[in-house]
């Protein structure tokens, strides 16, 4: 078991999912009830990651990271150095390939709100920010929590874009998956299994408890619902 | 003018609300009355900003509110469903509007006799307690004006009377100019003082309840008012304020409107029909019209007979009644009514 991997996997994750919420509440909140004609375009660009090869998803960060680019050139004088193989490129990459596992479920949870009671806010003087931390937000804390477990979920298991962007540097860019690939190919198979294993192990835990709180969440939600139609 | 509102809005799918109200200064509630797709909610919720005028304007006592927010118009808007907060708990149901000090929901809360289920949720509120939790939420943000949109439509009828008493003594007491919107005449009478009728997106009569109710001045609005018989009638002689009307194949008499109109659409409520076995020998009632039952229906405690006497004409008896003249469909029966209850309204 590579313990340094295992740090490096669970803080891309973390750093990943907190900076994705930070995202994705706005930005399913634009989603659930902006009226703009071409909304369609940018959920379709939010979904992309779900079914581009991680290749070409890395290969295009890359290309957006590299000191030919604005963004890389940027970065470079802000920072001093590049974002290709560092952490925070790997960063940048996570972020975008697990934006839609963190912005769909939080926009369908925004948008299963009954507008009424956004209305009924809006009657009694509250603001529209204000609503959203008062209202929608307490209505929709379950596709919230979904979206921030399953991006830092999906952020474990990722592979393709870590390899392309980050690299495999050990304790910086390497993770649990890399680390696994690079046993499998020195033929240390005992060793993968346990990596494996642990990541197995890990990620069902992780699932269990999306299901297990949304079930929960919409048994209180329904039952609620039934007894006040009653 | 404590409201004025030109609303003009227009819907995909052609539908089209151009409606015009005034309300003058004074604390009066307004019925806004009409059937189920006249247009009523939506006039509501232009009114409170909560949907955008095409064209139009919403002047609230000389301030103009056409562009401002809902959440600017000091309006107390009550949802059909009362729409409670399900994640808040009545106190903080009512203390929701912002910087709402304990000692006013309080106050609200024992106004409202919701004092003694503060502490629970609203799912485990009877209707009646829903609603009276609602009005209390509305009331604690002081408003200046208030919309009631169907208040009394999400309750079973056992509590919807006793409700809209209430309802009616508490809108009286607390001396906020209101707006109700309903579809029930029942409703309209016991809570309105001003009532606005509304029919195909348009305001079409407004008056005291009682007036238009019982005397419409279109053909929309007597059939909005549930008057069961329009018929067209043509003048055949009118003397000492009495008019005789010929309706289809029957002849009757009515109380003259004046004016010199030939033709009338002629409405008779159905409870003001009587039904006869015989011709009666002497009765003050002008009209006797002998017909055949065509139909008989159930409506409500009461009977719906549809006849033909020359025209269609329903009557609404008792059920007994329907027992005790052995109606059935076919029969021989006398429709019986007075001049006064043919309301005319002149066809132009």
């Amino acid at each position: 078991m590579n313990w340094v991997a295992l740090a490096t996997t669970l803080k891309l994750a973390v750093t990943t999912s907190v900076i994705l919420m930070i995202i994705a509440l706005p930005l399913g909140y634009w989603v659930a009830f902006s009226r703009w004609r071409w909304k369609f375009l940018v959920e379709a660009v939010v979904a992309l990651p779900i079914v581009l090869p991680p290749t070409v998803l890395g290969f295009y960060v890359l290309m957006a990271m590299g000191p030919r680019s604005p963004l890389g050139r940027f970065y470079e004088t802000l920072a001093g150095h590049g974002l290709p193989f560092t952490f925070e490129g790997l960063v940048f990459a996570s972020v975008l390939y697990s934006l839609p596992f963190a912005v769909q479920p939080v926009a369908a949870a925004f948008g299963s709100v009954e507008r009424k009671y956004i209305e009924a806010s809006w009657m009694l003087g509250v603001s529209n920010l204000e609503t959203f931390f008062r209202v929608i937000i307490p209505q929709s804390w379950a596709g919230v929590l979904t979206g921030l477990v399953l991006s830092f979920a999906h952020t474990l298991g990722e592979f393709g874009v870590v390899l392309m962007v980050g690299g495999n540097i050990p304790g910086v860019t390497r993770t649990l998956s890399i680390d696994i690939y690079n046993q499998v190919e020195s033929l240390n198979y005992s060793s993968a299994a346990t990596t494996s294993a642990a990541l197995l192990i890990i990620s069902f835990v992780i699932l269990s408890i999306v299901y297990g709180l949304n079930r929960k969440v919409w048994f209180f939600a329904a039952d609620r619902r039934h007894r006040q139609a009653v | 003018m404590l409201l004025i509102a030109d609303i003009d809005k227009r819907f995909e799918g052609g539908l089209r609300i151009e409606a015009s109200i005034r309300i003058p200064a004074g604390a009066s509630t307004n019925i806004l009355f009409g059937p189920s797709g006249a247009g009523k909610t939506t006039v509501l919720r232009c009114i409170a900003g909560l949907e955008k005028l095409d064209a139009g304007r919403i002047v609230f006592d000389g301030q103009d509110w056409t562009n401002v927010p809902p959440q600017k118009r000091s309006i107390g808007y009550l949802f059909q469903d009362y729409a409670l907060f399900p994640h808040l708990r009545v106190s903080e149901n009512i203390g929701y509007a912002a910087k709402r000090s304990p000692e006013i929901v309080k106050r609200v809360a024992a106004m409202l006799k919701v004092d003694d289920v503060l502490h629970r949720w609203p799912g485990e509120l009877s209707g009646g307690q829903q609603q009276r939790v609602a009005l209390a939420r509305v009331l604690a943000r002081k408003p200046r004006l208030l919309l009631l949109d169907e208040p009394l439509s999400a309750l079973d009828a056992a509590t919807r009377d006793h409700v809209r008493s209430e309802l009616a003594e508490l809108l009286r007491s607390i001396g906020i100019p209101a707006i109700v919107v309903t579809h029930d005449w029942v409703d309209a009478l016991t809570l309105g003082d001003q009532m606005l009728l509304m029919s195909g997106g348009r305001v079409l009569q407004s008056g005291p309840p009682q007036e238009v109710l019982t005397r419409p001045q279109h053909r929309e609005v007597a059939t909005a008012v549930g008057v069961e018989t329009v018929v067209t009638g043509h003048t055949r002689d009118r003397a000492g304020g009495i008019v005789v009307l010929e309706v289809g194949a029957a002849e009757l008499v009515a109380a003259d409107p004046g004016g010199d109109d030939a033709e009338f659409y002629v409405c008779i409520r159905g409870e003001d029909v009587t039904l006869e076995k015989g011709r009666a020998e002497q009765s003050s009632a002008r009209n006797h019209l002998r017909g055949i039952v065509r139909e008989i229906a159930p409506a409500g405690i009461l009977t719906k007979v549809m006849i033909n006497v020359g025209f269609e004409l329903v009557a609404l008896v008792t059920r007994q009644a329907a027992a005790d003249l052995e109606l059935r469909k076919g029969a021989e029966i006398f429709a019986v009514f007075k001049a006064s209850a043919v309301h005319l309204i002149p066809k132009k």
